[in-house]
């Protein structure tokens, strides 16, 4: 038997399997679409499990622009908007990236790097939003209380939410401080434990008598969460066991624990695909400027990439439908 | 590419347009929730039937003209789209069948 070596050939064809094109599309094109495809059952599963969630809790899931009211650097309730101008802000860059794709097919390469560089740009701006979005979650709003049955309490005063801070007397009554390195033993240590105690609010909720509970349960006629009388708040308040600031993947002040969970893997698991995007379009970047795909002849490439980026604002338009809105 | 010379951009501004203003409207619904929408169509309210409509309506922009599936093969078009909606309506429609019957089947056993 021959050896079999290894032979250098000169063929371009070589990386897109010999330049065959089945319905008329390059071999890369179609592999794009077909992942494309893959990702998208992947979120779509992800999204339908959120929605069983939901459908599971409907009478308790949180309400969402109740939730997400920030806006960076304004006080002030603004339910919706920044997630608004994270959509525009995405949409606007798949609009650079197809002019992109444009410029590329007349050839035109100043064109074509700016506008991958306005995309670049959009994308990056979209996960410094997420990155901020996901703060502001974690570091709660208002703060609320958590019973023995799971059940998350929150408070409100003249039907408003009122946050623990403003009826509350800070600073932590009953001396419980956070074990760090520093005040114990240097190879453990805690996450941040609460502002107060459960019976300094407790305490100050029978020092207040125009503050009431608000459990999660929704009146479906008013389609707003149910706010207890003064002494069924006070007997639901006996069950509490720790207060709840913020969110994380065991506890949140808005809800039920799949609320944080579903929020951070969904959204996170898309801005993965964001960051991995922004970086596939910086690689892209740089070829265009040294001038790879003049030399090539084709901006393909560009639109390849182009389908990848799509794919991720279409995602965004589906999370952003059933996260926020519906 | 038969295009390959001709210039989409006017076209391509357009769609951004059209999905901008849907985007508005979906926006502004879903901060005002106007108390006539919230009637219950099938499965959910009406207006959750708009929003979902709306969506679908900006996604077929997106992948038809941004990403460009109306230059491509038809089967080749129809091996992407039928196989994901096929799927994924299988998938939707099953999964929330079954998170309404867990709800049915759960919530009068909690204590509020």
């Amino acid at each position: 038997m021959e050896a079999k070596i290894a032979a250098p050939i000169d063929k371009k064809d070589t990386w897109n399997g010999g330049g065959a094109k089945p319905f008329g599309a390059s071999y890369g094109k179609m592999m794009m679409w077909f992942f494309i495809l893959s990702d998208a059952l992947t979120f779509s599963a992800f999204l339908a499990a959120y929605g069983l969630t939901r459908f599971k809790f409907i009478d308790s899931w949180p309400i969402a622009d109740e939730v997400f009211t920030h806006v960076p650097f304004v006080h002030g309730d603004f339910p919706m908007i920044y997630v608004a101008i994270m959509t525009f802000i995405l949409i606007f860059s798949s609009v650079t990236m197809v002019l992109a794709v444009d410029a590329g097919h007349q050839m035109k390469k100043n064109k074509v790097t700016w506008y991958m560089f306005a995309t670049i740009i959009g994308g990056i701006i979209f996960v410094g939003s997420q990155a901020w979005e996901w703060n502001t979650f974690i570091n709660g709003t208002y703060g609320a209380v958590k019973t023995t049955e799971g059940n998350v309490l929150q408070f409100v005063k003249d039907g408003k939410q009122i946050a623990l801070a403003d009826f509350v007397i800070a600073p932590r009554a009953d001396g419980r401080v956070q074990h760090t390195k520093k005040n114990g033993l240097w190879f453990e240590g805690e996450g941040t434990i609460a502002n107060y105690s459960v019976a300094q609010v407790v305490k100050a909720y029978n020092a207040n008598p125009e503050i009431q509970v608000r459990t999660e349960l929704i009146d479906l006629d008013k389609k707003e969460k149910t706010i207890l009388s003064r002494e069924e708040g006070a007997f639901q308040l006996t069950k509490t066991k720790m207060v709840v600031e913020g969110a994380n993947l065991q506890a949140n002040e808005y809800g039920n624990t799949s609320f944080s969970d579903f929020f951070f893997f969904i959204t996170g698991f898309h801005g993965f695909h964001v960051v991995s995007g922004i970086l596939i379009n910086i690689i892209i970047f740089f070829n265009i400027i040294l001038g790879t795909y003049e030399k090539r002849g084709s901006y393909e490439m560009v639109e390849k990439v182009g389908l990848y980026w799509h794919f991720v604002d279409l995602v965004w338009v589906f999370v952003f439908t059933f996260f926020y809105l519906v | 590419m038969a295009h390959a010379h001709e210039s989409n951009t006017k076209r391509i501004w357009i769609v951004f347009g059209i999905l901008s203003a849907i985007t508005i409207v979906e926006v502004y619904l879903g901060i005002l929730k106007p108390e006539a929408l919230h009637l219950h169509g099938p499965g959910t309210s009406w207006l959750n039937w708009i929003f979902i409509i709306l969506t679908l309506a900006k996604a077929y922009g997106i992948a038809w003209v941004f990403m460009h599936l109306e230059g491509e093969n038809k089967w080749f078009r129809r091996s992407i789209v039928w196989s994901a909606v096929f799927l994924i309506s299988y998938l939707v429609t099953l999964f929330l069948i079954e998170g309404g019957y867990l709800f049915d089947t759960l919530s009068p056993l909690v204590r509020w």
